[in-house]
Parts: structure tokens; C-alpha cells; sequence
């Protein structure tokens, strides 16, 4: 590795003297270095200590996510360690925000294990988070090598299989989370359970905290929601669901209200992201082993993905989730009560439902992703959102997505079957208009009021919540990350 | 077109006959095909008929749709496909049908070899038609009159099953000799009287097939000379003659093989050519064909009568 | 009761124009279109008669409508529904698949609930249908007319 324009870099006896040198010419800065189809790639935004040089903290990230410490050892020289040195190799600053940078790091791929959301992670965001020469630090995008990818199971089923066990096709399936989510007695979350799917919804869905509590043990729950999906599913003739919580304090308790859920029938069950990485990846494995749906709440995740300046955007976590493998992950909902630009979530929704994403700086991807044929992640959208919103939710999120409507179908005037039978028919009728051809969202409203005409449960939720505003435009202002051009 | 029509209310037909941009067709056809002038004025007649029958529908005159099922006959090469394709854009932009594509289809393609066979593969072809035109070439072969149980009476009873109930849906043209068809029309009625308009080709004269060699040639920018231009025309007289003429067919197939003589010819000359030389075609190279021969000999392969073709 | 398994059973029975339109709109994506029917709806009954093959290379959906009408008087009270396949990778599979006739009387299903050890319920969901032989089923309605499309 002969360094031509490296020019910093300390080389032989003078790099490896002992005391503290920068991280530059220690060879974590390379700007000729151009990554390998194999190396795992990830872009920081850097916001570095006053007087930091920007490449040497872009620098220092590098070192500190790979091989590094703080000084000078020999015994780096007992390895090929010019191979282990994560490199970064292009530091731009971010357009509009003075202070701080995008550093692009290369790893080799000999870094990770393979298969181990853990390991890659324990590099990438391990240390370097805390470093006292950077302000703030956010991971933004990760590229994954197709070699890499290889070494991951993937979703356990999948948006195409999924789709084959339910039998439904061709539109967003339906969900809605039971409420309140907290006190229900088992009977009392049963009838809930029945009353939504017998209305029309797909699944119901347990919320990320109920677990076993003293007011509900998990047997109950679990007892009395598949009464309630079984009896809907025989008054309807459709395969109907209800994500089982199978979140619990470790793994044996998890595995065991798993296997529960396996043998009550249900066709699926849920996690938490506060699980971990390696418990979402063995139940991910479990899941795939038990030919179980593998839903996921992203509890948790708002404490690191929300600030602009440091954490982790969500869509290196979609992308981690892809590759731990789990089949449905909450991720935004554009025009629901949380926030989320739309630009943003098209980024994640690509992330997890494309065979390959292309760069598309507008949408926060920074590299071109081959998945590498891992199975597609149902996206799952939550949160204030109502039957009045249909052609804007199909016109954001596409048809491969579960839409969950809590309020919008337990807090129905006449009840929650009418609040399921209200978004069903909203949704069906705006698939049909779309596919035939029309300018749903122009026309949504009108699409919306013609079917109400004949379905009374539709024309309650429709007055409901009729001041919910329908200018779709207002939700288009959110303030995206102005980005570079690609060089 | 307006919803409310009142009985004095003026119809602009030229209007209407512009919209449909119908004229660009019948220049295409005019340019395309040498002569035919009975076929193209019967085209002409037709697209008159079908527009005026769309302007009264569209004040509410008349509700039923015209029968719109057609045959075409004449011999090989007198430009039967190529009006069927006309047709069909004619047929399209008049709002008849949905699509302007034309699904040409022969026996083979419609009738099975045993039991069981025939109506899937005859329902198969008219479904990829479905929306446009099935043009079925040499229709007749679908019936054998010697053969009560062919398996081409299967075929011909669901055609007419869905050019009856299918109208708006598919338009049927048939394709073949003249005496031919007229037999099967006999021996089938009920084809017959489906059967809206019935267009007759007539072969090309000596000097239509004069000027249709012409317009092939200068579209591959080759020209004859003066000797050559007689020579061509003695041969175009022998070959009528034969009984396998195929009129525009033959021409062009003729115009392949003077052109692969004209290259032997310049090949073994050697040295160098000019572009004139590449262009000019020799009477020496129209003389070497077997029609000059006596007794006449088969210069030519008995040529398929798949699809007639006219340049 | 009314079966809603399909992308439209929420909807009015779907009139000839409409199922036409959504057959155009799969015709449009380049899926191949076939038509299956059944005597039993069962949840889990993947598998229903294919009327003839999936068609392929269509361009207009007068085909597919062909198709359904004569599967409707072969089968009047039977149910009926189109499925659209794509080929695409990654796909490879159903992407629209909607019911276009049912009987006249559809009888449902039944739960059948077998108590074992410690509450746990096995659940079978039963076809009243299949309470008769496969082709008399649904013959109490006669051979008139179908369900209305």
C-alpha cells in the first residue's frame, strides 16, 4: 500500500514510535482510496470539536470504529493491519449547516462476522459515539455488500409469502392496535380483538409494552385473542391474524410464549426493537424455523433516530432489520399524528421493500443497495391516521404496507366493527379507482363520499373525523436534509 | 361530442371526418398499394359508412353497432394483409374497436389434432385477437366437406358464436382465393350471412406490376436501364403466365434474385465499380432467369401463400 | 353469510364494465390472468379448479371477460374469481386476485373448537358446504340463474 497523495502518512519506524500521533497519519485517512465491491461503507455526519480539523475526525471515526486506540501500539505491526483500518475517503460539508460533515468510511468486509447484526454494530456504533474530539456524531446510511447480505437469513417469510398464507392481494392489509393498550382483562381484549377482524381488519395488534402484567397474564392474552381471531376468521372465510407480544425479560421466556402462540394457531407474532439485535435475530430464526410471521415494534428507536445531528437515521436500522430479518417494522406513517417528511420515508419503505435501491439523495440514500434477493419487510404504518386519509396513504406508502388504524377503528361512533368495515371499504374502493385508471388523489375525497353513500359505517367516520384536514401539500414542508450531489 | 343534440343542430361532417383523422390512413394505403382502385374506393365507402354511422349514434339514431366482419379475396401478393391492416387503424380510429392490432391466423393455428384440442386452441387465438382484428387466411381450409367429422367444424361454429355475440369485442376478416371462399360461403351460411362487406382484389396488370418493381427498387435505391426496364418487362409477362404467379409476391422475390445476380455479375468482373454501377441493374442480369427459358421452367419455388404482401 | 376473501368483497358485486377495468389495469403490467372456481371457500383452500390455463399475452380484456362468462354458466353458483400472476423476480407471484361470482346462498363455516390440555382450544374452521359431496353442493339453488356479478 504504497501511499501516493497521502502524503501525511507516517510510514515505518517514524509511524510506529511510541506516543500519541493524529489519526490521519495513522492511515484512517485515505483520499484516493476507492472502496472495494466488498467493503462495508458508512456515511457520519460529523460535527467536530471547535478546532478539529474535519478530516482528522472524520479520521479518528474511522479508527475508533475499527482498529484504533488512542496511541501508538507495535503490535499492530504483527497484522496486516493497513487491511483492518476502517479508511475514510471523502469528508463534504453539509449544505446549509455549517460545522458539519459527511465522512465516508470504508471497512473491509474481513472486519465483521458473519451474520451478526451484533459484531457489525458493536464496530460501527460502538465506541466511537462517545469520542470526546466530535460534538455529535449521526450514522446516516450504511452500504451493504452483496457478500455480506449473503451471510444473513433475511426476513423468516417475506412480503410475497406472507402475502400467500393470508391470501390477500393487490391492497395495504389492515391492522389496528388494540386499546387501551393497558388494563384490559384477557375477555374484555379478546372481544376487541374479534370485533375488529370480524369488522374487516387483517390483524390486530398487541401494543409494544403489554407483556404479562397483573391485569392480563400472557397466557390469557393470548388464549382469548385467538378465540377472537378464530371466530372472525370463520365469519368471514379469511385467514385473519393477531401479532402475539412476545416480548418477555429473556430468552426462554420468549421462546416459550413463541411456541405458545405456534401452537394456538397463530400466524403470527410480535417484538420489540428494545429486545436487541441478537434476540430479534434468534427469534427471527425461530420465526423462520416455525413458519411464523415476525412482526416488529420499533420501540425505543425515537432516542437515537430523531435529532438531525447525532444518533442513527432509521434507515440504517431499516436496513439492519432487513438483513436480522423480521417481516413487518413500523416506519412512518407521512400523514399520521407522528412526524415524518415524506421524502425521508420513502427512503425507509424503498430500504425495505426494493430488490435494489438506487442513490436518491432526496431520500437519504447515499449509495446504491443490491439486496442481494433478502425477502422484502412489510412496512407498517401507525399512528392518527383515519379512513379519510386512504388516497393519500396509498398515494405515499403503495400497496405492500399494513395500515393500522387503533383509533380509527376502536373509536368509531357505532363501534368497532363499523370502524373496520369503514377503512375497508375506503380502501377498497380507492384500489379499485386506482386501478382503473383514476386520479385518486385528486379525486380522493369524492372516491371517498360516493362509496360512503351506501356504506353508513364510512359516512360516520368520515363526519368523525372531518376536520382532519385533507391539504395533503402541508404535510410536504417537512425540512429534509439539503444534500450534495454525488461526485 | 356533446350529450344533448337537437334535430337542427348543424353536424360538422368534415369536422368530424378530420378528427378521426381517417385521411392519413387512405394516404398511407394510396401510397402503398399500386392500383386496387375498385378495392380502395370500396375502403373509401366503408370508412364513409362507419363515420356517419358513429355521428348518428352519437345523437342517439341508432344504438345498434354495424357488423363489421369482412373477406377479402383475390390470389397471393394482391395486398390483402396490407388492407386488413388499414382496416384495422380505420376500424380503431373510429372508436370500432379498441386496439389496431391485426392477429393473422390459418388453419394450423386454429384447428387441434384429436378431440379436445381444437376449441382450446381456436379460444386461444381469439382471445389474443380479443379488443382488435383476427385476420384468418384461407379461411376455406377450416372446412373439408369430404370430412363431416373434421375438427375444423369446431372451429368454425365457435367463430361464429363470438363474431355473433362478441361484435364490439372482435372483428373477423377472412382471407383467400376468390372461387374458394365463394364454395365455403356456400357450404356455410351462417359464415356468409356474418359476413358485413365483401371485398374483391383483382390481379395487378403488366403495368401496375411495372410500377410496383419501380417503387420497390428505388426504396433499396437500385434502377433498371432502359434495356433492362424491357427486359423486366418481358419477364413480368412470361411469369404471369405461370401458375404460380403471385403477383406482387413475385415481383418482389424476383427483384431478390436480379439483385444477387447483379452482385455475381460485378464480383466476377473484378477491378473497381463506380456507385452508378452499384445502382444499375443490367437487362443481362434479368435475361439469366430460367422464365426465358423454353419450355417454361419453374424459375421460382412454389410460393407460400401465407400472408399476401405488396411493397 | 359473505365470504370477503379478494380485493374487492367489501365492494358491490362488481358489474362486466368494472371487473373489466381491473383486468385491463393487470393486461397493462404485462400479469398473465386466470380464472379458478370452487364449491368450497374454505380460508385455507389454496387451491381452486383452474378454468383452463392462465392466459398469457392478452391485450385486451374482452378475453379474460370470455372467460369468466363461460366459467359463470358452467358454474353459476359457484364461486368464482380472477387471479393476475406477475413474473417479475422478486415477485413471481399472485398480485390481484378478486372474487367476480359467488351462490346465491353461501352457507359459511362453522368453528369447531376441541378443548385440550390447560385451556388450549384447537381450532378448525368447517366448510358447511363440504357437508355435502363435491359437485352437489349449492345444488338446492337449481342451475338458474348466477349470483349476480
Amino acid at each position: 500500500m504504497a501511499g501516493t497523495g497521502r502524503g501525511t502518512i507516517k510510514e515505518g519506524k517514524e509511524r510506529y514510535k511510541a506516543g500519541v500521533i493524529p489519526y490521519k497519519e495513522m492511515g484512517y485517512w485515505e483520499p484516493d482510496y476507492v472502496p472495494k465491491d466488498t467493503d462495508v461503507i458508512a456515511l457520519f455526519r460529523i460535527t467536530p470539536q471547535e478546532g478539529v480539523d474535519p478530516e482528522e475526525a472524520a479520521a479518528a471515526v474511522a479508527g475508533e470504529s475499527s482498529t484504533a486506540t488512542w496511541t501508538v501500539v507495535w503490535t499492530d505491526r504483527l497484522t496486516a493491519c493497513e487491511l483492518y483500518r476502517a479508511k475514510a475517503y471523502r469528508v463534504d460539508p453539509v449544505p446549509g449547516s455549517p460545522g458539519q460533515y459527511f465522512a465516508y468510511i470504508a471497512y473491509d468486509l474481513d472486519l465483521f462476522e458473519e451474520g451478526s447484526i451484533a459484531n457489525l454494530t458493536a464496530s460501527i456504533i460502538g465506541n466511537v459515539f462517545g469520542f470526546k474530539a466530535i460534538k455529535a456524531l449521526r450514522l446516516e446510511d450504511m452500504r451493504m455488500p452483496v457478500a455480506y447480505l449473503k451471510t444473513f437469513q433475511g426476513p423468516p417469510t417475506g412480503i410475497v409469502v406472507e402475502r400467500e398464507r393470508l391470501d390477500k392481494y393487490g391492497r395495504p392489509l389492515l391492522g389496528a392496535t388494540i386499546k387501551p393498550k393497558l388494563g384490559l382483562s384477557g375477555k374484555n381484549y379478546g372481544r376487541v380483538v374479534y370485533e375488529a377482524l370480524r369488522g374487516g381488519l387483517d390483524f390486530t395488534k398487541d401494543d409494544e409494552n403489554i407483556n404479562s402484567q397483573s391485569f392480563m397474564h400472557w397466557r390469557d392474552r393470548f388464549l382469548f385473542s385467538m378465540e377472537g381471531v378464530n371466530r372472525a376468521s370463520a365469519a368471514s372465510g379469511e385467514v385473519k391474524g393477531h401479532y402475539l407480544n412476545v416480548t418477555a425479560a429473556t430468552m426462554e421466556d420468549m421462546y416459550e410464549r413463541a411456541e405458545f402462540a405456534n401452537e394456538l394457531g397463530s400466524v403470527i407474532v410480535m417484538i420489540d426493537l428494545v429486545i436487541g439485535y441478537t434476540a430479534i435475530q434468534s427469534m427471527s430464526k425461530w420465526a423462520r424455523k416455525n413458519n411464523m410471521i415476525l412482526h416488529l415494534h420499533r420501540a425505543g428507536h425515537g432516542t437515537y433516530t430523531r435529532q438531525k445531528n447525532h444518533g442513527i437515521s432509521f434507515r440504517v436500522i431499516s436496513k439492519w432489520m432487513r438483513m436480522a430479518g423480521v417481516d413487518h417494522i413500523h416506519s412512518g406513517t407521512v400523514v399520521g399524528k407522528l412526524e415524518g417528511d415524506p421524502l425521508m420515508i420513502k427512503g425507509y419503505y424503498d430500504t425495505l421493500r426494493e430488490p435494489r435501491t438506487p442513490i436518491s439523495l432526496e431520500n437519504g440514500l447515499f449509495f446504491e443497495q443490491d439486496w442481494a434477493s433478502l425477502r422484502k419487510v412489510m412496512p407498517v404504518a401507525s399512528g392518527g391516521i383515519h379512513a379519510g386519509q386512504m388516497h393519500q396513504l396509498l398515494h405515499y406508502l403503495g400497496e405492500d404496507v399494513v395500515l393500522q388504524f387503533g383509533g380509527g377503528t376502536i373509536g368509531h361512533p357505532q363501534g368497532i366493527q363499523a370502524g373496520a368495515i369503514a377503512n375497508r371499504v375506503a380502501l377498497e374502493a380507492m384500489i379499485l379507482a386506482r386501478n382503473e385508471g383514476r386520479d385518486y388523489m385528486g379525486e380522493g375525497l369524492e372516491i371517498l363520499e360516493k362509496a360512503a353513500k351506501w356504506c353508513s359505517p364510512l359516512r360516520a367516520a368520515l363526519d368523525v373525523w372531518k376536520d382532519i384536514t385533507f391539504d395533503y401539500q402541508s404535510t410536504d414542508t417537512a425540512d429534509f436534509v439539503p444534500t450534495p450531489t454525488p461526485a | 361530442m356533446d350529450e344533448t343534440h337537437t334535430n337542427h343542430e348543424k353536424l360538422d361532417v368534415a369536422q368530424a371526418f378530420k378528427d378521426s383523422n381517417i385521411q392519413g390512413v387512405l394516404d398511407d394505403l394510396d401510397r402503398e398499394l399500386v392500383g386496387l382502385k375498385s378495392v380502395k374506393t370500396r375502403i373509401r365507402e366503408i370508412a364513409a359508412f362507419l363515420l356517419v354511422d358513429r355521428l348518428r349514434r352519437d345523437v342517439g339514431l341508432t344504438a345498434d353497432r354495424p357488423v363489421l366482419h369482412m373477406s377479402f379475396t383475390g390470389r397471393p401478393g394482391t395486398g390483402k394483409t396490407t388492407v386488413a391492416m388499414r382496416m384495422a387503424q380505420i376500424l380503431h380510429r373510429l372508436g370500432y374497436i379498441r386496439r389496431d392490432h391485426v392477429v393473422v391466423a390459418t388453419r394450423d393455428d386454429l384447428v387441434g389434432q384429436y378431440i379436445g384440442h381444437t376449441a382450446p386452441k381456436t379460444k386461444e387465438v381469439l382471445k389474443k385477437a380479443m379488443g382488435g382484428v383476427l385476420l384468418i387466411d384461407e379461411a376455406y381450409y377450416l372446412y373439408r366437406s369430404e370430412n363431416e367429422r373434421d375438427y375444423g367444424q369446431e372451429t368454425i361454429e365457435i367463430l361464429l358464436q363470438v363474431m355473433e355475440n362478441q361484435r364490439e369485442d372482435l372483428v373477423v376478416m377472412l382471407a383467400g382465393y376468390k372461387e374458394r371462399m365463394d364454395d365455403f360461403f356456400r357450404s356455410n351460411p351462417g359464415m356468409r350471412s356474418r359476413v358485413a362487406h365483401h371485398l374483391d382484389f383483382p390481379d395487378f396488370t403488366l403495368d401496375e406490376l411495372m410500377q410496383i418493381a419501380e417503387i420497390m427498387l428505388d426504396q433499396q435505391q437500385y434502377t433498371f436501364d432502359e434495356p433492362a426496364r424491357e427486359a423486366f418487362r418481358a419477364y413480368v409477362e412470361r411469369r404471369m403466365a405461370l401458375p404460380d404467379f403471385a403477383n406482387a409476391r413475385s415481383i418482389r422475390n424476383a427483384i431478390d434474385r436480379i439483385k444477387l445476380r447483379q452482385a455475381n455479375r460485378l464480383y466476377s468482373g473484378g477491378g473497381t465499380v463506380t456507385k452508378e454501377e452499384l445502382t444499375r441493374i443490367d437487362a443481362a442480369d434479368i435475361l439469366k432467369s430460367r422464365v426465358f427459358l423454353e419450355p417454361p421452367d419453374r424459375d421460382v419455388p412454389i410460393e407460400t401463400t401465407k400472408r399476401g404482401e405488396t411493397g | 353469510m359473505r365470504i370477503t376473501q379478494g380485493t374487492f368483497s367489501f365492494l358491490p358485486d362488481l358489474t362486466d364494465e368494472q371487473i373489466g377495468k381491473q383486468v385491463e389495469y393487470c393486461l397493462n403490467k404485462g400479469w398473465a390472468i386466470n380464472v379458478e372456481f370452487t364449491d368450497d371457500p374454505h380460508p385455507r383452500n389454496t387451491y381452486w379448479e383452474m378454468w383452463g390455463m392462465p392466459m398469457f399475452d392478452l391485450k385486451d380484456p374482452a378475453a379474460v371477460m370470455y372467460e369468466v362468462n363461460a366459467c359463470s354458466k358452467a358454474h353459476p353458483n359457484h364461486y368464482i374469481k380472477v387471479n393476475a400472476f406477475d413474473s417479475t423476480r422478486g415477485w413471481e407471484t399472485v398480485r390481484l386476485s378478486f372474487i367476480v361470482n359467488r351462490p346465491k346462498h353461501e352457507p359459511g363455516f362453522g368453528l369447531v373448537r376441541q378443548e385440550a390440555e390447560s385451556r388450549t382450544i384447537r381450532y378448525t374452521v368447517h366448510s358447511y358446504a363440504t357437508d355435502k359431496p363435491e359437485g352437489e353442493r349449492y345444488s338446492h339453488d337449481g342451475t338458474g340463474s348466477a349470483g349476480k356479478r
